[in-house]
């Protein structure tokens, strides 16, 4: 969309099987996937269908057991700062206050201290956790605590956030206030997001292009733009049209796999 | 509490834990004072008992209550009887506590690498773990002869039965706490550029604190256990050695002695053991 040279991250071919108790699951087939600088990609489809295991290839916490991926044009040879995750459930190092969960990639980068407490206390500042920035984890919100970890994934310099459901465990009001939020910051740092929802209203609402991926085998079934203009309002017809035919892809296939 | 209303459900639970933490100050010292009360009411309870059932027998084998405080009195500062154990409390305890907080730090030294390697590394796990499995069932007294030969008679095998009798608790929880780290953890400290050797000091000793503490304190209470044993055979001195002496002089109100003042350094070390890990478990929810 914006950086048309190199995509961020390209996906070619790319399958994954696992053995589970004596049995071959294939988690993912054929996924082919394109994402350029600056996107905001979200990836929909019932449980099983490999969204979260696509998710974790880029992340590099999975290898493919078939095809390739890669960032930069380069191949993903495991975890690291340049592709940050935010876990449903936080991993968020329990023992370590707020503030010191922003600063651990900073320090474990080996920057200097000087900069790290810059960089802590701006991400502090942006999620707007100042008061509780000696607070440890277990006496926050989720919605907190989900703040906590977009933050700590920003402070690291990262040029792709991936999402695994982020929002999933919270009510909904703190949803749509992280939902804002975390448009808000992607506008103004031109982050790359991979987001994992099985919303679709939340896909609709967040993202610059929808994938929709069905299950057994899981792939990549078919893509749509999202052209409509941001901030997006939930009741609009034209919104309405477009979660319309996106339930409609997804139903298709789960008929289809019934049938 | 201001922050309820922008904050939401956080602030709220904030707000209560702080209004748990400081009631009023005279309801606080009211229930602090029935805490103190309650607890104190099984001990008096037994001591009455005790004094009731052995107080103005001529042959009772047990010493009264009053007669094991004068002693203890004695034992401590000296000036009433004047014998050979006036005023020497202070030496065995002393030795005791040598030998077992020696043995508990040696223990510690040896139990809580050899656990986090056991529990993160599969070769150190299939490499040392049946052996140590296999020995563990071996009660600690039960080395006694053995260290006795090893290390000779005196405060050497009682040293090393200290160690052996805190080392498995300490291990087998150390190993414990390092399985179960949420794995998520490692996920999420490899993403933020946090691998390898570095994980251990990072991820697995901190997330394996609580569990290694619960070793601690089960160690240090094996310690005290088994420095009795270790003390009752060649050793001069020792709270193990004078219950132990004053069995055989039929001096019941002094081995009587040994046994509280086993109790209380005990109980005095599991306090600052549980105080240290208040301080550095702040973090976890089932501590704070």
């Amino acid at each position: 969309m914006r950086d048309t040279t190199v995509p961020v991250i390209e996906l070619k071919d790319v399958g994954k099987q696992f053995e589970l108790q004596g049995r071959r699951i294939e988690a993912l087939r054929g996924a082919r996937l394109t994402v350029h600088k600056g996107e905001f990609v979200c990836l929909i489809g019932a449980s099983g269908c490999g969204k979260s295991t696509l998710l974790r290839i880029i992340a590099g916490f999975e290898r493919p057991t078939h095809g390739e991926a890669l960032m930069w044009g380069v191949p993903i040879a495991g975890p690291a700062p340049d592709r940050g995750m935010v876990f449903q459930d936080y991993g968020l190092f329990p023992w370590l206050t707020v503030r010191r969960n922003i600063a651990f990639g900073p320090i474990a980068r080996g920057r200097p201290a000087a900069e790290v407490k810059d960089t802590v206390e701006r991400f502090i500042s942006l999620i707007g956790l100042q008061r509780f920035a000696d607070a440890y984890p277990h006496q926050l919100s989720g919605g907190m605590k989900q703040r906590v970890a977009i933050a700590r994934v920003l402070a690291n310099d990262a040029d792709v956030v991936l999402m695994d459901e982020p929002f999933g465990a919270l009510d909904a009001m703190t949803r749509e206030r992280l939902q804002d939020e975390l448009l808000e910051i992607w506008q103004r740092t031109g982050l790359t997001v991979m987001f994992v929802t099985h919303s679709i209203e939340e896909a609709i609402f967040l993202a610059d292009r929808v994938v929709v991926m069905s299950p057994g085998p899981g792939r990549i079934e078919s893509e749509m733009r999202i052209d409509l203009p941001r901030r997006r309002d939930v009741s609009a017809p034209d919104f309405n049209e477009i979660r319309r035919e996106l339930s409609r892809r997804l139903h298709n296939d789960l008929a289809r796999k019934a049938a | 509490m201001s922050a309820t209303a922008d904050i939401g459900p956080a602030a709220d639970a904030a707000a209560t834990d702080a209004s748990a933490a400081a009631p009023a100050p005279p309801v606080a010292a009211w229930r602090r004072a029935r805490g103190a009360l309650l607890a104190l009411a099984l001990p008096i309870g037994l001591i009455v008992a005790w004094h009731l059932a052995t107080h103005g027998r001529k042959y009772s084998l047990i010493p009264p209550p009053s007669d094991v405080a004068i002693e203890l009195y004695d034992l401590a500062f000296g000036g009433i009887y004047d014998d050979a154990y006036s005023g020497t409390l202070y030496v065995h305890l002393l030795a005791s506590m040598s030998r077992v907080y020696g043995g508990f730090a040696l223990a510690l030294a040896v139990a809580l690498p050899l656990g986090l390697m056991i529990g993160r590394i599969a070769l150190m796990r299939q490499l040392l773990d049946p052996t140590l499995q296999l020995l563990r069932p071996i009660p600690v007294t039960a080395w006694l002869p053995l260290a006795m030969i090893m290390f000779g008679l005196g405060p050497r095998s009682a040293f090393f039965l200290v160690f052996l009798g805190a080392f498995y608790p300490i291990l087998i929880n150390t190993i414990f706490g390092v399985r179960s780290v949420d794995p998520r953890l490692f996920e999420a400290a490899s993403m933020l550029g946090c691998t390898g050797s570095v994980q251990f000091f990072k991820v697995v000793l901190p997330a394996s604190l609580p569990a290694i503490f619960t070793g601690l304190r089960l160690g240090l209470g094996f310690a005290w256990v088994v420095i009795v044993v270790g003390e009752m055979t060649g050793v001069e001195t020792g709270l193990g050695a004078i219950i132990m002496e004053a069995r055989q002089l039929s001096r019941t109100e002094i081995v009587i002695c040994g046994m509280i003042v086993i109790g209380i350094a005990g109980f005095i070390t599991d306090r600052l053991v549980v105080l240290l890990g208040r301080r550095l478990l702040r973090w976890s929810p089932s501590h704070a």
